[in-house]
């Protein structure tokens, strides 16, 4: 499977990562790669395999809505860089110009 | 071209998504509580702040909601459904996605009878499916709102709650036809008891995609998302507003921009949230960490034996009863349909139990901002407050009264009635004692009437409801003052 610069370009955009020409031209031979590698699979799968998305057969694993306890508030908000009155403090998250 | 064919050129294709947060004492994913208020980031765990290593397990009451309210949608309970993850960048979710389901829902292709300026509609329902809510973020700048923000601050307490997503077909064609499948939609959803349902403070939230054609066309046109709908109201308005926008930039001959808009209720009319370009790749994949969802059949057949009777069908019943349409809509509407039945079974006539729930009750609900469905009025109460008009221990002005009473926790009629001192009087000799005063304080008056002038009475039955502050019975009152003025009477 060919990967086009675009779609290197798109998939760095959705990864949030700035990448220059050659890192693209370079990315786009290493993720092709990866993905012949995956495709090695659709010579063994045929079409008495169903998709499957996990390993296990298992099905309903639910559980009862009963309260647990949450984290220390303190404990939670520690997990974040900046905190302000109890709530995470987070960059702009759309640009002005936007 | 004249404003009304401009109107009717184009028809109006509207399709709504409504979520209904769900009114389960856990988040959908792990034991946190739902509550309201308390402190920021209170009701947080591993796996709703998406810690590695934590485990989502989903909550089984709201897979049993999901499949209720998908039955009663007339929906298809879906054998297999997987739960997938929506991935985006937007700090709303501490994981960076968000687990919802993506090519299968829990339930699909139902559909929801209304009834609209008396015309039947069926609304076809696309699908009903699963997903939690998102953190609420809070806009630090001059805007208070998203853009031109300075940063933001995010409270993960709302996080993981279990949300159903209702995705109407787009078989709505006018703003009065959205309000009132959303109407319906909110009716069904509280009827169930599976959320409380409040448009205004967000635990139901209503998108409307509204898009116009050429009358007659089938291809659809380019829509617009409508967000920011908080009513019921609301929505009418940014439907209409939105319609008559598109219809502006049609006639201009130019095209409409597929595109987000924000609806800002006091300005009135709709604005560029986000554009098309921006449409988000969201990469859903299953998600590794949740199997399958089957819900057994047996299971499923139970759930809707279960179900308890419908909107529409309390509406159907009440209109055997003898109720007009209007009046079985608002009962059912308002959630005073059980005080209504409650009071009638009581001995209450249906005309007079509709008419005070309907204008008493409702205007004091609306007047108190309270839920008319949580007023404190069992129908034993109307049903006695009735029976002591139409016996005449109260005039319907007093009764008024005591009606504020028993709504305000006072008692139950007969008990406000004596506690708050308002009885009719219809004591004969204290009635005559009263009328006595009255004809010796008005002598004109009292001639008038004994020389002919019948009407004249008014004045003295007046001074009597007055003098005794509206308790005297006035039929008895009236008959008093005839007795002692006009001969022969």
């Amino acid at each position: 499977m060919s990967l086009t610069i675009d779609d290197v370009r798109h998939v760095a955009n959705l990864a949030r990562l700035a990448l220059d020409a050659d890192q693209l031209e370079r990315l786009r031979d290493q993720l092709g790669r990866i993905l012949e590698y995956a495709e090695q699979v659709s010579e063994v799968a045929t079409d008495d395999v169903p998709p499957t998305s996990h390993p296990y057969p298992l099905r309903n694993v639910w559980r009862a809505d009963e309260p647990r306890p949450s984290l220390d508030p303190d404990a939670a908000r520690a997990t974040g860089p900046a905190i302000e009155d109890g709530r995470f403090r987070v960059p702009r998250i759309i640009e002005e110009d936007a | 071209m004249s404003a009304i064919e401009q109107a009717t050129a184009y028809e109006a294709v509207i399709g709504l998504e409504v979520h209904v947060e769900l009114s389960t004492a856990t988040k959908m994913f792990c034991g946190c509580a739902i509550d309201f208020g308390g402190e920021p980031n209170s009701r947080t765990c591993p796996v709703c702040l998406g810690q590695p290593g934590s485990l989502p397990v989903p909550n089984a009451t709201a897979i049993e909601f999901a499949i209720r309210l998908g039955l009663a949608l007339d929906c298809e309970v879906i054998d297999s459904s997987q739960f997938h993850r929506k991935n985006y960048f937007y700090p709303d979710m501490p994981k960076n996605y968000q687990i919802s389901q993506y090519d299968v829902a829990i339930c699909e292709r139902g559909h929801l009878e209304l009834e609209v300026d008396g015309e039947a509609r069926r609304i076809g329902i696309h699908r009903v499916h699963m997903e939690e809510d998102t953190g609420k973020t809070l806009h630090v700048g001059t805007s208070g709102r998203i853009h031109g923000a300075d940063y933001s601050l995010v409270d993960y307490n709302r996080a993981g709650i279990p949300l159903l997503e209702v995705v109407s077909e787009p078989d709505l064609r006018s703003a009065a036809e959205a309000q009132a499948y959303l109407s319906e939609l909110r009716a069904i959803v509280l009827t169930l008891g599976i959320s409380d349902a409040k448009l205004e403070e967000g635990s139901m939230r209503c998108d409307a995609n509204v898009s116009l054609r050429p009358r007659g066309a089938t291809a659809y046109g380019t829509r617009v998302e409508v967000k920011n709908l908080n009513s019921v109201r609301s929505l009418g308005r940014a439907v209409a507003y939105e319609i008559g926008r598109q219809t502006g930039v049609l006639d201009d001959g130019v095209e409409v921009v597929q595109e987000t808009r924000h609806w800002d209720e006091d300005a009135g009319r709709t604005s560029t949230l986000r554009a098309k370009e921006e449409v988000f790749d969201y990469r859903y994949f299953p998600d590794p960490d949740l199997v399958a969802v089957e819900p057994a059949a047996d299971w499923v057949a139970r759930l809707g034996k279960e179900l308890p009777e419908l909107p529409s069908a309390t509406r159907a019943r009440l209109r055997s009863a003898g109720l007009a349409a209007h009046q079985a809509a608002s009962l059912v509407s308002t959630g005073l349909a059980p005080v209504f039945e409650d009071a009638v079974a009581a001995g209450a006539p249906a005309d007079d139990a509709v008419k005070w729930l309907t204008n008493e009750v409702l205007g004091w609900s609306n007047e108190q901002g309270v839920e008319s469905g949580a007023v404190a009025l069992s129908g034993a109460d109307l049903a006695a407050l009735v029976a002591m008009v139409s016996d005449g221990t109260l005039s319907t002005k007093l009764a008024r009264q005591v009606l504020d009473g028993v709504l305000a926790g006072e008692g139950t009629p007969a008990v406000v009635a004596r506690d708050r001192g308002l009885e009719q009087v219809s004591d004969a000799s204290e009635l005559e004692r009263m009328v006595d005063e009255a004809i010796a304080a008005q002598p004109a008056a009292a001639d008038r009437v004994r020389s002919g002038n019948h009407k004249a009475i008014g004045a003295l039955v007046g001074a009597v409801m007055k003098a005794s502050r509206g308790q005297a019975n006035p039929a008895l009152v009236n008959e008093l003052l005839r007795d002692r003025l006009i001969s022969g009477a």
